[in-house]
């Protein structure tokens, strides 16, 4: 534990705090800094647009213009410690409200935007939304319908191009910009002012919001050099969605504090398209996710002849447990090893990886970067670390199961769950943080990825909570109860599957299940609606009516629920 | 080839209606713009093209090249190229 702290704190000197003592801001890191130095006329993104344009800005533009942003959040009362929500995709106000809030020392939210409104909603309503940016497609569909429940969230600002006069409640973004003073000074910041929130999902309730803190900035560079060997130098492409962790701390953050150049793509998965962007944008590293290398392998091998892809140096993968199959594919493919990464929203930073120029084990997670102590503990007949009278837990011996620890105290470790301190203690127990991961540690150190502890569903690399899910399928008026799990898929590792029982006097017809399914995706968004449903005659439960998903798991895999007992003790 | 009254062109885009009810049911493809980006438009995110794909293979036998993809990307995109692949 010593030496993790040692390392933390030698992470910390290769960063440089804000003048004069004033603490550390996040975005002082990633662009003052270099605003201010020999980098100041260096790239610091790319955006590729949807159309094929290209857009960049250097250090220093990005400096001046998210300065302004900071300016215009001030001038709207937006302040330190309110939250900054975005519903956007990957256009560069992104970067500028993320980077505009956290010169504000307000809080960057980022939301996927292929949410639905509930979802929207839901966060909304939890993060306390003060302003959000969006754009006017999506707040006529998402956000007007609910707006009025939503009293806390004072401010929309719509990305685009300024077209008359904004709906009610909305300022376009780009004129508020524009005519706004830039705060080219960052205030003093509290290493442990709240800068980030990400909301989360869990098996049970609501979802979690996940919060970080400015500090995890050290986590971020330190992890990104030890994971990616990551410099200056490099062209960085991560594309996880802005919505999810991975996108801000390696999307936004990583890249920016190492003064590389980040390459940010609008467009949706098209395999030709990726390829020709890894080759033409000279792309360096690569930060993908299984789901795109399976999508990638699934094209076919047509569309990578004749590319050069001679600038790529590392490839590595996050989201999802990258499957030795599939590794042995892409280092064919690409002709370089895909390095696996394991982290989760709640570390806020990669904290396992098959780091570079170490001895590979295929299909292992690798091992804990410098300044990361993990365990693996025993479990009880919940699944989860078991946890005795005294508070005490225990390791398993090597080779053996359990669930995945870490010793607290590393930067980016989420410092709260917003507002639900009994879950954030709950996340704790005999002084480690319990990752809710089920994982093997061989005799040499090496972490091996057995499944998860709890229900969450992981598609295309989302995290889906099957509450949530569930709430909203019962909100159908001809669904009675309704029971979600993950099924294995081919491309997306698992795909959300629903189980739903009808009210008396409902038949079970085509329509009616289209009809539920055109609901749960107007309310949720893709990503996280069912992508199938089967109507049955009940769910099976424990006595105190808990659903046993663990059976749903196995009739969606073919095997009839009448195989079991419907009824389980609890 | 086909032109603006060809019927081949009326039929491929019930085939996409009908295809999209059990994708993504919600969808009203009268209320959207036919020469907007159909993922953006009609809100369908990867696994909702794939499937879409899957769907019009077993509907119709034509197989698309990923290649071809981008050109399916609007209503319009997709109705033109099933209309000549189905019209051979």
């Amino acid at each position: 534990m010593d030496r993790a702290r040692v390392s933390w704190a030698e992470a910390r000197t290769a960063l440089e705090g804000l003048p004069g003592g004033r603490g550390l801001n996040i975005a002082h890191e990633a662009l003052d800094r270099h605003a201010a130095g020999p980098r100041a006329g260096h790239v610091a993104v790319r955006w590729l647009r949807r159309d094929g344009a290209v857009e960049h800005a250097t250090y220093a533009e990005l400096a001046q213009r998210t300065a302004r942003v900071a300016g215009a959040l001030r001038g709207l009362g937006v302040g330190p410690g309110d939250a900054v929500f975005t519903l956007l995709g990957r256009v560069p106000e992104q970067h500028l409200a993320a980077l505009g809030a956290w010169r504000a020392r307000a809080v960057y939210a980022p939301l996927y935007a292929a949410y639905g409104p509930e979802p929207v909603r839901e966060r909304l309503h939890r993060g306390h939304g003060r302003a959000l940016v969006t754009t006017l497609a999506r707040y006529r569909r998402k956000v007007a319908p609910i707006r009025d429940q939503l009293p806390g969230l004072t401010h929309v600002l719509l990305v685009g191009t300024p077209a008359g006069d904004p709906p009610p409640g909305t300022a376009w973004f780009e004129e508020l910009v524009d005519a706004a003073p830039a705060e080219a000074e960052i205030p003093a910041t509290d290493p442990e002012a709240p800068a980030v929130l990400h909301f989360t999902s869990g098996t049970t309730g609501t979802p979690k919001g996940a919060v970080h803190v400015h500090d995890a900035v050290v986590a971020h560079h330190a992890t990104a050099a030890a994971a990616f060997d990551l410099g200056p130098d490099d062209v960085f492409w991560c594309t996880a969605d802005p919505g999810w962790v991975t996108g801000t701390s390696y999307g936004i953050i990583a890249p920016l504090t190492h003064g590389a150049t980040s390459v940010v793509d609008e467009g949706d998965f098209d395999a030709r398209r990726w390829w020709s962007v890894l080759a033409e944008q000279r792309v360096t590293v690569w930060y993908t996710s299984p789901t795109a290398l399976r999508l990638l392998r699934r094209a076919g091998p047509d569309l990578l002849a004749g590319l050069d892809l001679s600038a790529l140096r590392l490839v590595a993968s996050v989201g999802e447990p990258l499957d030795p199959d599939l590794a042995d594919w892409a280092s064919t493919a690409l002709g370089r090893p895909v390095h696996d990464t394991w982290w989760q929203t709640e570390t806020g930073a990669i904290v396992i990886a098959d780091q570079p120029g170490h001895e590979r084990r295929p299909g292992s997670m690798g091992r804990p970067l410098p300044g990361f102590e993990v365990a693996v503990l025993a479990r009880g007949p919940d699944g989860r670390a078991a946890v005795a009278e005294d508070g005490s837990v225990r390791a398993v011996d090597p080779g053996a199961a359990g669930e995945l620890a870490l010793r607290p105290g590393w930067p980016s470790m989420f410092r709260a769950y917003l507002g639900e301190p009994e879950r954030y203690a709950a996340c704790f127990a005999g002084g480690w943080y319990l990752t809710g991961d089920v994982v093997r540690r061989d005799a040499d150190g090496w972490l091996w990825f057995v499944g998860r502890a709890d229900d969450v569903i992981t598609s295309a690399g989302h995290l889906i909570g099957p509450v949530e899910v569930e709430r909203t399928l019962r909100q159908h008026p001809a669904v009675l109860d309704a029971g979600v799990v993950g099924v294995p898929d081919e491309v997306a590792g698992e795909v959300v599957t629903a189980f739903v029982v009808l009210r008396p006097g409902e038949a079970p017809t085509d329509e009616l299940v289209l009809d539920v399914l055109a609901f749960a995706r107007r309310h949720l968004g893709p990503a996280v609606a069912p992508r199938r449903i089967e109507v049955v005659g009940e769910l099976p439960v424990t006595r105190s009516g808990k659903i046993v998903r663990r059976l749903l798991r196995a009739r969606a895999r073919g095997q009839p629920l009448g195989a079991h007992p419907t009824v389980e003790a609890p | 080839m086909t032109g603006p009254d060809d019927p081949r062109l009326a039929e491929a885009r019930a085939l996409l209606a009908q295809l999209l009810r059990r994708i993504a049911p919600e969808v009203d493809l009268d209320a959207v713009d036919p020469d907007a980006p159909i993922q953006e438009e009609l809100e369908l995110d990867s696994m909702d093209f794939l499937n879409l794909m899957a769907a019009l293979h077993e509907a119709t036998g034509i197989e698309v090249p990923e290649r071809d993809y981008p050109h399916l990307g609007t209503v319009n995109g997709f109705v033109a190229y099933v209309a000549a692949a189905s019209g051979g």
